[in-house]
């Protein structure tokens, strides 16, 4: 049988495709289309504002940040009054916000573990109930949380004349948290730079024992070295600065405390609404991690006759927080952009500061728009962060 | 495989290394281990055969406390194993053991995996520990691999690792816990001819297993447990050729 | 040559008297380590000095059905204020007499759930029954035809709102999730550009924002004369928001799919369309069931945000009954009824869901 030549030449350059059957090319045109259609739907909306601000006298561009903002913010890190533009109105929110997500942040993984840990208990009475705690919590609108804190301080907790005194120079009542602080003095600034110094003693002494324990196999009790350092520097700083011991006590002056720290309730609600929240989340996130590590990992290291503390710092540590680290960050972004609802107790954060700003000058789109950059840059922050942990730490497999 | 029947299955003669007394275990009501006596002699090499649920593994666990026992007595070396916590780290640092799902630590080196246990718990110097493992690693035949990590290996080297592993502490006794039940059929072989190896240097080895052309070769006493009994224990020969009671000729009949 | 004997064990041999029973358990578990028995005794210690004083107040010394007034002169916990209220709660402005309407959207949606909880009912009709069921939820809030009378969206409000955003979001927001999802695999550097943006654009923000961007924004998108109502866009935001959330489950399950699906797939000769609806699409939503469902729960929670742009959901009518001075102190009384609320809803499904992700885990 001849091969059918006439079909086919050899030799012959190879056929056109018509584009319509090029995948390459399908897929060019099909891209072109979706941009061409998004375009459009941009283009549209865009002309569509344009015109209705031009109806409604309403500014454009960023402009107002230079004006003043006639409010006042309740809270403030920084100086701030009506008088300041609201550039810095928007900057004082956003300080706002990071304080209470730092705070929050820290005292969540604090809490959130300790609940994990005890969830995976072999005591069945604390992990039960922490198992109790975390299904709640995680089950109701943190909205909802933080309307029932502050409900719970503005109606439960007394006026300031009957507040509650759980422990000398404490005191709660419903205009918020006040407690005795130490006197300013100049010794805590020294106290300070004593933890720093501390700190680098700390770190050059942990090379050091890891340098001798390689040398010599002798193992140097650093966690309690460092613990009596981390507290005896401080300690000591301030017995030689002559130990005071003067504190600022909130003294009851008409309707309200003068002198201490004071937390405003909406502060306190706000943060003890997203603690107690996110901190479930993270108990499930801690107890999955120290459950990846199999059995078998914490048997062989047994059998090698480690210590425990040895099998949980070598063996398994390493490996939970290989599992534990990247949905604790997602919890802790969770936590950031939770803190946007202060806007509704009250508490000026950015998006409760740029909501009152748009409220004054109307230009609700810089407005949105500001915030959602705000947010946006601390979760791209928090993503790069995770990426780069997750490809420092990823298990080398074939 | 080296014929070993002609120069070491005579049964040692010499102290005891391991003592079981009167050893019973339940889990819950489950008596999973039933008056178990067992005496191993220094170098002596015991495998152990039975069928799923016969406690063979449980048994070798109770010996490096991995598992405790509720009644009777476990004496390691001289020393008798109960709660006191000293002991149970003394004892785990004289026994080693190889599982059958190797158990490597992922998040380490193969170098990192065997130096591990000897910083740690007998303090030696980096350097010294180091030595000891590149040269068990060339023991095992694996010392090219000594910089990658274990998710690098196939299972059969994975396994051989495991067992210098053990070997970097410098135990008195191996146990080995169905250490090629979760291998594929071709890498069986390295890891026995390792272990027979071991075997042929005089360690005292404890082996659970199915592998019974190693128990004929290696063995100096088979074991045959069921239902949380010892049934019958016998020389390999005798055990196989002869053996007295009904379920172990059912047992060997389902699987030879 | 050594032989043993079975020993029949002719005595039965009991295990220690201390490890059995409720004795046996309790030591096992409360009191087998020093630090646990500590722990137990500390922790029993907290209970007996929180537990009754919580139960005095919410049971023995509490008020059902009273006025606010006789609740006033109480100290215990006063429910009366749910029940005085009940209707505005869970109805918000929807007119007296027609309030059976919501009721009977919200009992299909729940015969709906319960249906689609066993798995062998899930078919190709199940889908069918379930746009049935929302058109005819919708029906009956909006009426207007088959003699219901009409009911303006400004008036609804309360738990059928809270439980229509939801679950209207994410019938919706679940297609263009998938679609997002399988822009964001796809290998066109336009598609995939444009999906990531989205994703995480949307990812990247708080639902507030996107909430007040659909209440003040979004008017300023339309051309003039052409208004929508503030649900519709709340609704919206809330789609848009779900989708971005929805698309990265299914990417997840997307990228458990093995290769060797996708080539015999090609092997076959179907093309991507055809690829994605009958062999990747199937097996990969399948998968990631357990994580849709947590994400119901997620859009169940979220639209209780709806109360910051005045929205009357369950939270709000609930805020609105205690700016009542009559009632105005017993807030926590009526938080905790609304929290009682969300948390059944959201724990059924929860415990659904982890019931679903044992089954799948075994049968895959």
């Amino acid at each position: 049988m001849q091969p059918n030549q006439d079909k086919v030449q050899r030799g012959a350059p190879p056929a056109t495709v018509p584009f319509y059957n090029d995948p390459k090319k399908r897929a060019i045109l099909f891209q072109i289309v979706t941009l061409l259609m998004v375009g459009l739907l941009a283009f549209y909306l865009i002309s569509n504002t344009l015109t209705n601000l031009d109806k409604q006298s309403i500014a454009t561009g960023l402009g107002f940040l230079q004006k003043e903002s006639a409010f006042e913010i309740g809270e403030s890190p920084i100086p701030y009054s009506a008088a300041d533009t609201y550039g810095r109105a928007l900057v004082v929110g956003f300080l706002n916000t990071l304080i209470v997500s730092s705070v929050g942040i820290i005292i969540t993984i604090i809490l959130g573990t300790l609940l994990g840990i005890a969830r995976l208990s072999t005591n069945w009475l604390v992990s039960k109930l922490a198992g109790v705690y975390i299904e709640v919590l995680q089950d109701i609108p943190v909205l909802l949380q933080l309307f029932f804190w502050y409900a719970f301080f503005y109606n439960i907790l007394p006026s300031p004349r009957s507040a509650l005194n759980p422990i000398v120079g404490v005191f709660l009542s419903n205009r918020g948290l006040v407690f005795a602080v130490p006197e300013a003095h100049p010794v805590y600034k020294y106290m300070a730079i004593a933890v720093v110094v501390a700190g680098v003693v700390i770190y050059f002494l942990r090379r050091w024992a890891k340098q001798r324990q390689a040398r010599t196999g002798k193992i140097f009790p650093v966690l309690r070295v460092s613990l009596a350092l981390v507290i005896g520097f401080p300690l000591l700083t301030w017995a030689i600065g002559g130990a005071p011991t003067a504190m600022n006590v909130p003294v009851l002056k008409g309707f309200n405390f003068i002198g201490g720290t004071n937390i405003s309730p909406e502060f306190t609600a706000l943060l003890l609404g997203l603690i107690l929240y996110t901190a479930a989340f993270v108990a499930e996130v801690v107890r999955a991690g120290i459950q990846s590590v199999s059995k078998g990992q914490t048997e062989a290291a047994m059998s090698l006759g480690l210590k425990s503390a040895q099998v949980l710092n070598q063996v398994i540590l390493p490996q939970a927080l290989r599992v534990i680290i990247p949905p604790l960050t997602s919890q802790m972004l969770n936590l950031t952009k939770n803190s946007s609802l202060a806007v509704a107790i009250g508490y000026p954060d950015f998006v409760s500061v740029a909501g009152t700003t748009i409220n004054q000058t109307g230009q609700a789109i810089e407005g949105v728009a500001l915030m959602m950059v705000v947010y946006l840059t601390l979760s791209l922050l928090t993503s790069a962060f995770m990426n780069w942990y997750n490809k420092k730490t990823a298990l080398v497999e074939r | 495989m080296p014929d070993n029947n002609t120069t070491e299955n005579s049964l040692p003669t010499g102290d005891a290394i391991i003592e079981i007394i009167g050893m019973h275990k339940w889990y819950g009501e489950f008596h999973v281990l039933q008056d178990i006596n067992l005496t191993v002699k220094k170098k002596e090499r015991i495998v152990i055969c039975g069928p799923s649920g016969s406690g063979k593994s449980t048994l070798i666990r109770c010996i490096n406390r991995l598992e405790e026992h509720q009644r009777g007595k476990i004496i390691v070396d001289g020393i008798e194993l109960t709660n006191d916590v000293k002991n149970v780290e003394k004892i785990r640092a004289e026994v080693g053991m190889v599982f059958q799902h190797f158990n490597l630590f992922p998040h380490l080196t193969i170098v990192e995996n065997l130096t591990l246990g000897p910083i740690w718990v007998r303090k030696t110097p980096k350097k010294e520990a180091e030595e000891t493992a590149m040269y068990y690693l060339e023991k095992v035949h694996i010392a090219e691999q000594a910089q990658k990590f274990p998710g690098q290996l196939s299972g059969g080297q994975q396994q051989r690792v495991a067992i210098a592993r053990s070997l970097c502490m410098k135990p008195n006794v191996m146990l080995f816990d169905e250490p090629t039940s979760a291998l594929d059929p071709e890498m069986i072989k390295e890891v026995l001819d390792v272990m027979i190896d071991l075997a042929q240097e005089g360690m005292t080895m404890l082996v659970v297993t199915h592998e019974m052309g190693f128990a004929k070769s290696v063995a100096h006493r088979v074991l045959f447990m069921d239902y949380g009994q010892i049934v019958e224990q016998n020389t390999p020969s005798e055990f196989f050729d002869n053996p007295q009671h009904d379920r172990t000729k059912l047992f060997l009949s389902q699987i030879l | 040559m050594e032989k043993v004997d079975i020993k029949q064990i002719e005595t039965e041999v009991k295990p220690p008297v201390a490890s059995k029973g409720v004795v046996g358990w309790a030591r096992a578990n409360l009191f087998n380590t020093w630090f646990n028995s500590i722990l137990t005794l500390v922790t029993l210690f907290v209970l007996w000095k929180t537990v009754p004083p919580f139960f005095r107040w919410a049971i023995v010394d509490s008020l059902w059905f009273s006025t606010g007034e006789a609740c006033r002169g109480t100290e215990g916990a006063c429910w009366s204020v749910i029940p005085a209220n009940i209707r505005f709660i869970l109805f918000g402005f929807f007119p007296y007499q027609l309030q059976w309407r919501p009721l009977l959207a919200m009992v299909i949606l729940v015969v709906l759930l319960f249906y689609s909880r066993d798995r062998r009912h899930w078919n190709n009709s199940l889908v069918y029954a379930w746009v049935a069921g929302l058109f005819a939820m919708g029906l009956l809030m909006k009426g207007g035809i088959l003699g219901l009378v009409e009911v303006e969206s400004t008036q609804w409000g309360g738990l059928p709102l809270t439980l229509m955003l939801s679950v209207f979001g994410l019938a919706a927001a679940y297609p263009l999730g998938v679609v997002l999802a399988l822009g964001r695999q796809s290998k066109m550097p336009a598609v995939k550009a444009l999906c990531v943006v989205y994703i995480e654009m949307i990812r990247g923000v708080p639902l507030i924002t996107l909430l007040f961007m659909s209440s003040i924004v979004f008017p300023l998108f339309l051309p003039e004369g052409v208004t929508v109502n503030v649900i519709l866009r709340a609704q919206v935001a809330i789609i848009m928001f779900t989708a971005a959330y929805i698309a990265e489950v299914v990417r997840g399950g997307l990228q458990g799919m093995s290769t060797g699906q996708y080539e015999a797939a090609e092997s076959l000769g179907l093309n991507y369309y055809q690829t994605m609806r009958l062999v990747i699409l199937p097996q990969a939503l399948k998968i990631v069931i357990p994580p849709t469902v947590s994400q119901l729960i997620s859009a169940l929670k979220d639209t209780s945000l709806v109360v910051i742009i005045a929205l009357y959901d369950l939270l709000k009518t609930t805020q609105s009954v205690l700016s009542d001075p009559s009632w105005m102190a017993f807030s926590s009384e009526a938080y905790i009824f609304v929290a009682l609320i969300y948390f059944f809803c959201c724990y059924f499904m929860s415990s659904y869901s982890r019931r679903l992700e044992k089954e799948l885990d075994t049968g895959l």
